[in-house]
Formats: C-alpha cells, structure tokens, sequence
C-alpha cells in the first residue's frame, strides 16, 4: 500500500521535529534543532532495517519515492516565495556581508572535506 | 474574469503544481537548446522562480514573493516550510549509514566551523561600515548566519529595528546566492561526493539555499547536505546571543 509509506514518511518527520523541538527547548534556544536531520535519521533507520520491511519495500516504497521526486518541484516553489525583494533592498552592507560569508564558507568546503577522509585516503591522493 | 479567479484562489495548490510543472518544463527546454545542457534545467527553474518572486514583491510589497499574488498563492503553501521538510526527509530514502558514517567527524566541524566564520564575515562587514556598538555587530554577523539567526540573536541582545532589518537582508542575499551560486562553483570545491555533501551543507547552513543549490548540482546530494545543515541554524541561535555575543562585548563596548 503506497500510503504505508507516506505514513512511514510522516511520522518520521513528526518525530524528528518533536525532537528538534525538544532539543531546542533543552539548550534554551528559541529554534527547531536538526528536527529535520534527526528525522532523515530515523528514514535511513528504517530502511535499513528489516523490521520496518512492509513499510519500505514494493508500493510501500513508491510512496515515499513520490515525495523524494517532487523536491525539485518543491524546491522550485521555495524560491519563488522567498523574498527577494527584501535582499535586494537591504543595500550594500546586507549585500556585503552576505556574498562575503558564502564565499568564504565555499572557500572553506575542500578544506573541511579532508577532515572526512581517512589518512590512507589522503596519502593516495597525494601521491597520485 | 471573476469565474478565473475563484477557481484559482479556491484550488491554490492546484494551480501551484500546474504553474511549477510548467515552469520546470520550460526550463528544461532552455537548458536543452541554450546551453545544450551545461547549465542543469533545475538551476535556470530555481533562478526563474527567484526572479519572479523579485517580481512578485516588487509588485504587491509583501514578503513572500509571488505567494502574495491571490492568484499564485498556492505557491506559498508548496514551497512553504512543512512540504520543503517532507520532501528532503524523503530523499534520505535509500541513504546509506556507512555514507554518513564516513563524513561524521567532519560534517559536526563543519557546522560549528560555518556559523563561526559567516558571523565573523558578516560582523567584520558591519565594522567596516562603521559600527560599533556590541550589539549590532553581533546581529548583523548574526543575520550573515541565516536569515532566523539574525533576528532570534537580534531581539534577545536588544538591537534596534533597523539592524535586525538589515541582518534578514544579509541572511537573504546569502541564501539566494548559495542557490544560484552552489551548481556554478561545485566543480572547484570538489562538490561531487556525500562526504563533500555534508561538510557543504554544514558549512552554509541555509536550509533553503543548501536545499536549492544542491539540487541544481547533484539530486543525489541533497539529503548528505540537508541533514547537516538542518543543525546549523539551531547551533547559530545557540552560540549567536551566548558566547559570540560575549566576545564581540569584550572587544566593543
């Protein structure tokens, strides 16, 4: 049944929002903390495991590819309700600082990306 | 014309998938026939949908894009807040634990190394313009985190409307620029694998963005650079009004 997966999706998403939520409450920040990131968790545990299989095999499976293919769709959207008119009218200092903190944090993804490597990993590299 | 109308505003949603359908269609075709393919059909939708969100809040003064024309409206419910999460959690599906295993160590830096250094960019900005009260500084290298970590640290400080105002700006030029800008530099940054992925998505941290500009490189990358990413704001609320706030004190005051 394609809705056990779009069930599966859902309630993965509400516990992970639940969490973020709770872990933000728990810092004492006024924000969702990784609810999202936490729910993606849950997903890939799911999927992972074999007690979870009538939820994530054959149309079980559809219902949740469904939702993983209309991202870009969705994506899409999000940006046509961004407001972008506000960006533009924030004046130099907004436009400054923001082009200045991506380019840097760009700069900065190769060198963070080595962290992730194992030092074998790196050798090779470096000699190849 | 009354008949379009209700038709329109009452089946909203509807009419976003047709317009969004459409859109994406069209983009394809240019991406096909203009830049034989160069440029990915995604980008020139998400630049498309950009522009006519600039369009839209020119146009009607308010603050969600093309969302605020009656007749697009739908737009706003589709690319809101819940259908954006629901759709990255389920591109997790089929996601690999060794794949976010792998990247770990690095993706937790790169959360706490990207709200640093963006709030250190943007506090640096601010200074070079002339500022230096504490507060403002803090918020405006705030708003360089995201777009919420300006005005969550904004208020908790006591910074004025005006700066708050100019800290979303910031934030919102930095997420619009990482959607268009991700699939253009992805190449020279080694954005090609989910452990890149991850350190990207911790680095930038602007959900929409990271969410935007992966999907324009690599659909396969998305759900390595959502789910760190997802953390950062959180961890920029956390530190923004706390501890950096406390250093930018200690050094202006």
């Amino acid at each position: 049944m394609i809705v056990y997966g779009v069930a599966l999706l859902s309630v993965c998403l509400i516990l992970g929002m639940l969490a973020g939520e709770s872990l933000g409450a728990l810092l004492g920040v006024n924000a969702n903390v990784g609810g999202v990131g936490i729910a993606m968790l849950f997903l890939v545990f799911a999927s992972n495991s074999q007690s979870f299989k009538a939820l994530t095999q054959d149309s079980a499976a559809t219902g949740i590819k469904f939702w993983s293919a209309m991202y870009i769709p969705i994506v899409v959207a999000m940006a046509a309700r961004q407001n972008v008119a506000a960006a533009v009218d924030g004046g130099l200092l907004a436009l400054l600082a923001g082009v200045a903190a991506v380019l840097v944090s760009f700069a900065l993804v190769p060198v963070l990306s080595r962290l992730g490597k194992e030092p074998a990993a790196l050798e090779r590299e470096r000699s190849g | 014309m009354e008949i379009i109308e209700t038709v329109f505003v009452r089946n909203n949603l509807i009419v976003a998938f047709a317009v969004v359908g459409a859109t994406i269609w069209i983009s394809y075709l240019l991406a096909d026939r203009l830049t034989s393919g160069r440029i990915h059909g995604s980008a020139i939708a998400i630049a498309l949908g950009l522009l006519a969100a600039y369009l839209g809040g020119v146009a009607t003064g308010g603050n969600t894009g093309v969302a605020d024309l009656a007749l697009l409206g739908g737009i706003g419910l589709m690319g809101g807040g819940m259908m954006r999460d629901f759709a990255i959690v389920a591109t997790a599906f089929g996601v690999h634990l060794s794949e976010l295993k792998k990247a770990g160590v690095a993706g937790v830096v790169s959360i706490f190394a990207g709200v640093i250094v963006s709030f250190v960019v943007g506090g640096a900005v601010a200074v070079l313009f002339g500022y230096t009260d504490a507060a403002a500084i803090t918020t405006i290298g705030a708003g360089a985190v995201t777009y919420i970590v300006g005005p969550v640290t904004g208020e908790a400080i006591g910074a004025s409307d005006a700066v708050v105002t100019l800290s979303v700006a910031a934030g919102l030029v930095k997420s619009i620029l990482v959607m268009i800008g991700t699939p253009l530099v992805a190449r020279f940054i080694g954005l090609d694998n989910p452990q890149s992925a991850m350190v990207f998505g911790g680095l930038m941290g602007t959900t929409s963005g990271v969410a935007a500009g992966l999907a324009a490189t690599d659909p396969k990358l998305v759900p390595y650079g959502a789910m760190t990413a997802t953390f950062y704001t959180g961890v920029g609320c956390l530190l923004g009004p706390s501890v950096l706030y406390f250093l930018v004190s200690t050094m202006f005051n």
